[in-house]
């Protein structure tokens, strides 16, 4: 699109280079505009209440480690705040890579009277927003007497249309019927085929939708913070919310960010860790045609 | 099909999809149907009081759509994915033909296609907030502005309907474009590599290639990306939420859809709310209808 | 549901009057957890009550984060954030729970602010002082406005606080000096006499180089406080005055660019915390001259002493938090005790001044502050303000407050916004106004 227009020939060596040359300055560009944010939330973390609402400032300061040291001796349950997002998302993230493959492999290799049905249905629910729905599982959770428990938050990952569409999308791909046929003949139960062949095969479709799953679960704020109560049992962006909330004589930015970069810090981590495969696996399954 | 050899083990379909439809139908089914006969009622709190519930009938989708919020709001929700969705396809198109592009021998690949995903792991909630301290009036972006000389006195972003809308759009779109690139990446390299080759020796330019050869055969992933992508852009809330602080102004023109029913939230209206949220559950399904028309047609 | 209500009520009226006082009269916290209660839940939107609970309350130990003791008695903190009205929420859900509620479960104690307090005081839900144990001879010493806010439409008073927040205005005396000739509180105070001089001095500080106020909010608690009417009557929205006049004022101005549009709070906001950022005034109580001005920081007018307090215009009050005993406690006489000890003993009461430098609910206890010179703000070169924040503690009046207040002042000024900026007109963001409110509140849907 950007590309010159430069004479089209093939083995144009000028051309090549020219574009190589637009494609290194533009993501290079783009990198800048990526790794900004991270950079202005670390700067922002270093610095005092003070120099905060002075305004802002592109060199860091040098209150990081007393920010970090207010927040962890500070009034909110920190750690208890990162173990709680920890379990939930990690929870989340296990049972809806897990349920969604097995669904999808429902679907996918079994033939059955609703299969049909139920893959135009699950597709048809697949983006009706939590928000819409906010109020009767509030409702829901009250009368089931899961206020304020991990439940609410965790269970409903078995039902994730969306991961669902994306494994069955990546097994119409890469699992062939064959091999399920070939596990039967040598004697396996289809649940065992399912944990032991098709599992092991899935690998980086699990990983790319156990990350995502895990962010999303991770950086939730609006599920949670309706269920939580209790301080320590709430997860960090409640802890962040809280902080800002503050009253004016605690009212610390400076903590605020320090928490923020505290939160998202697991998740790079966890992000970097797996984004070979995550970068590879997308590219794998991907959607397909 | 290998229709015959499986069928014995059928039953097997139905036992997998045991743990999925059970907890859909408590956790998902349940507070929809909930949601759906509650737009029916007259249903909301005043202080500590309960008012209703009262059957009105149809008298909340009445309201909702006579008194011009609803077209309202969704015109906003779908301005700002417009403004935020041609740029997101158009960065996501580029790039994914320079990562596939074979002649191009880019290096750091894997760096940049990490990187491009970044974003999406900050919580929309603290971008937000960065954003609004960064195009403060006082704040750097003015400042720098105001330094190179291009503006002479703070412009004042929030204050503006297209300036509120474009940052929306500019944070959404920063937030997921690495999302859009590796899913049309993959599209891309789905593409069978001969017909480049027949097309090079043929003396087709880059441009021409992509243009005749990878956007046609590129159309259904397109067409997936865009819908996906439009019913995204219809659960729009955190962004223009914090950014504005719940207001949707100046003069609510970037109040969105979610953000309107965060406001029956407030009373707990179920009545209007529950109305609203039908509304949206029609218009996602029909789009989601579009999505799998579009992803079977392919098979 | 409502018989319940009522019966559990009665139940409790009685039991108060067997109690009359909370306990033996003593004044030690410890020991005085009588009515069998094991958990004293205590619902709160953040942690400053929590903190003077603990660095006040005689015979209160921590034991973490979350829980403390009285004596036999385990202290639970549920704390909710007030971002999106979880707070409100969560208390609501919890309250209409309260009958079904297990005792130890049930709330005792919760916190509400000034501008929803009536929502919460004109219920069942929050307990007279009075059948608590309270004493008229005990709050004798308090604020008339802060027992206004807490008072129901039947007269009965049902919380009390420990603060008082009357609020001044605050001026930047290098300002003052260069533009009025004197940064003398009286002199300043000529200037600012009446909204009429305020306007004239605005456009003399613009003249200067100076807004007159950081943002139009600035002055919109000066004006909501000082009332004809309710927000809310017979059914129906009513626009004051008084309000009506902060609309114009705001308009003229925003026009002339003696201000501007920002939100509380926000950097641009704060900005004139500094010399740079050339504001004239801000209007605040003792909390924000101590504590929100930047005092700290080197380079701040407030480090360098630069601030002056004078009256101002129109008295008013800002923050503020309130103690209510909720209906079904099994812990009357300690929600009594707390209630006591924090906002009706003296001595500890002083003690909160000394250590946290609030603006204490006690006039003996903040007369005696006023007098003495060693209580002089540095914020405020020296000036001690508290005779002056004595006097519009006296002059502050609540009786127009209605359970609609906290969202029709939020949506009016967010809605003239719009009409400052330039993007609506005044009708069309009057309009905004009367939207936001059906929404909110849909029985005053037009």
């Amino acid at each position: 699109m950007t590309e010159s227009k430069t004479a089209g020939q093939n083995e144009n060596g000028a051309s090549v280079h020219a574009r190589r040359v637009l494609a290194y300055v533009v993501l290079i560009l783009v990198t800048v505009l990526c790794l900004f944010w991270f950079y202005v939330l670390f700067i922002n973390a270093t610095r005092s209440n003070s120099e905060l609402k002075r305004g802002f400032s592109a060199i860091p300061s040098v209150y990081l480690l007393e920010n970090l040291n207010n927040m962890i001796h500070g009034t909110q349950p920190v750690l208890s705040g990162l173990i709680n997002s920890f379990i939930i998302a990690v929870s989340s993230a296990a049972l809806s890579t897990y349920f969604s493959a097995m669904t999808a492999y429902a679907i996918h290799a079994y033939d059955f009277k609703f299969r049909r049905f139920m893959f135009t249905f699950i597709l048809m629910i697949m983006m009706i927003p939590t928000q819409i729905t906010a109020l009767g599982f509030l409702q829901l959770i009250g009368n089931m007497g899961l206020d304020d428990s991990f439940i609410p938050l965790i269970v409903p990952s078995v039902a994730t249309p969306a991961v669902f569409f994306y494994m069955k999308q990546y097994m119409d791909s890469t699992l062939p019927l064959s091999l399920v046929e070939a596990a039967r003949i040598d004697g396996a139960g289809e649940f065992r085929t399912f944990n032991q062949i098709v599992m092991p095969l899935m690998k980086p479709a699990l990983a790319v939708q156990a990350i995502f799953s895990f962010v999303y679960s991770w950086n939730n704020y609006f599920v949670p913070a309706l269920v939580l109560h209790t301080d320590t049992k709430k997860t960090l962006p409640i802890l962040i919310a809280q902080l800002r909330s503050a009253d004016w004589l605690k009212f610390d930015m400076g903590q605020v960010y320090a928490m923020i970069a505290f939160s998202i810090f697991p998740v790079i981590l966890v992000y970097l860790v797996l984004s070979k495969s995550i970068v590879g696996g997308v590219t794998l399954g991907g959607v397909k045609g | 099909m290998k229709k015959s050899k499986v069928v014995s083990y059928n039953k097997w379909g139905y036992i997998f999809l045991i743990p999925f439809t059970v907890v859909f139908l408590v956790f998902q089914l349940i507070p929809m149907v909930t949601t759906i006969y509650n737009s029916f009622f007259e249903n909301y709190r005043s202080g500590l009081m309960q008012i209703g519930p009262n059957f009105v009938g149809l008298e909340n989708y009445v309201t909702i759509i006579t008194n011009g919020d609803l077209p309202t709001y969704f015109a906003n929700t779908m301005i700002i994915w417009v403004m935020c969705f041609i740029p997101q396809i158009v960065i996501s198109l580029v790039l994914g033909a320079w990562f596939t592009d074979p002649s191009l021998r880019l290096r750091f690949q894997t760096f940049f296609k990490t990187v491009i995903y970044l974003p999406n792991l900050i919580m929309a909630s603290a971008f937000s907030m960065l954003f609004f301290t960064l195009f403060a009036d006082g704040g750097p972006i003015n400042s720098i502005l105001m330094q190179a000389g291009i503006i002479g006195e703070p412009y004042q972003f929030m204050s503006h309907v297209w300036s509120v809308r474009g940052l929306i759009a500019f944070m959404n779109c920063l937030m997921w474009f690495g999302n859009t690139t590796i899913l049309l990446m993959a599209g891309m390299l789905g593409i069978d590599p001969a017909l480049f080759e027949a097309a090079q020796v043929d003396g087709a330019t880059a441009t021409q290639i992509f243009s005749k050869i990878t956007l046609p055969l590129l159309k259904p992933i397109l067409i997936y990306v865009m819908v996906t992508s439009l019913i995204g852009g219809l659960q729009l809330f955190d962004v223009p939420q914090i950014l504005t602080n719940g207001s949707g102004d100046p003069v609510r023109s970037s109040m969105t859809l979610i953000m309107y029913l965060n406001k029956h939230l407030y009373n707990k209206n179920y009545g209007l709310g529950g109305a609203l949220s039908v509304f949206m559950i029609i218009v996602t399904a029909i789009l989601s209808y579009i999505v799998f028309k579009v992803t079977n047609s392919r098979r | 549901m409502k018989s319940k209500l009522m019966a559990a009520l009665l139940s409790l009226t009685m039991a108060a009057g067997m109690l009359a006082g909370c306990g033996k009269g003593g004044s030690s916290g410890a020991g005085k957890a009588t009515d069998g209660g094991k958990v004293l839940n205590i619902y709160a939107w953040n942690e400053e009550f929590k903190s003077r609970v603990t660095d006040h309350y005689p015979g209160y130990e921590e034991v973490d984060a979350t829980t403390g003791k009285v004596g036999d008695v385990t202290v639970k903190w549920n704390i909710t954030p007030n971002q999106d009205n979880a707070y409100q929420n969560h208390l609501d859900e919890t309250l209409l729970n309260q009958d079904k509620a297990a005792a130890d479960d049930k709330i005792d104690i919760f916190l509400v602010e000034a501008d929803y307090a009536l929502k919460y005081v004109d219920t069942d839900y929050a307990l007279p002082v009075k059948d608590l144990g309270l004493t008229d001879e005990d709050l004798k010493n308090q604020y008339k406005y802060t027992q206004d806010v807490m008072t129901d439409s039947k007269g009965v008073l049902k919380g009390t606080s420990w603060q008082g927040c009357p609020g001044v205005l605050i001026y930047n005396r290098e300002a003052a000096t260069e533009v009025l000739g004197s940064d003398d509180p009286s002199e300043v105070q000529k200037a600012v006499a009446d909204w009429d001089s305020f306007e004239k001095t605005a456009e003399k500080m613009k003249d200067a180089g100076y807004n007159m106020t950081a943002t139009t909010n600035d002055a919109y608690r000066v004006f909501s406080n000082n009332v004809s009417g309710k927000w809310v009557q017979d059914g129906k929205v009513v626009l004051d005055d008084n309000i009506k006049n902060w609309i114009d004022l705001s308009k003229n101005m925003m026009d002339a660019g003696e201000t501007t549009s920002a939100d509380l709070w926000s950097p641009d906001w704060s900005a004139g915390f500094y010399p740079d950022g050339k504001v004239f005034c801000y209007f605040g109580p003792a909390w924000l001259i101590n504590f929100s001005m930047a005092a700290d920081e080197a380079g701040s007018i407030a480090n360098a002493g630069g601030w002056g307090a004078t009256e101002g215009p129109q008295g008013f009050f800002w923050g503020g938090t309130w103690i209510c005993g909720c209906a079904g406690t099994d812990n009357k006489t300690l929600v009594c005790d707390i209630m006591k000890q924090l906002t009706c003993n003296e001595e500890i009461m002083l003690d909160i001044v000394k250590k946290d430098s609030d603006f204490v609910n006690n006039k003996p206890a903040m007369e005696k502050a006023a007098a003495d010179d060693s209580f002089a703000f540095p914020v405020l070169g020296g000036q001690n303000p508290l005779p002056m924040f004595c006097a519009g503690a006296e002059k502050c009046d609540l009786s127009n407050q209605s359970a609609y207040d906290q969202g029709c002042n939020e949506e009016l000024q967010r809605a003239m916004r719009n009409y400052f900026e330039g993007n609506a007109s005044y009708d069309e963001a009057y309009e905004q106004f009367t939207k936001a409110i059906g929404e909110k509140y849909p029985e005053l849907a037009q």
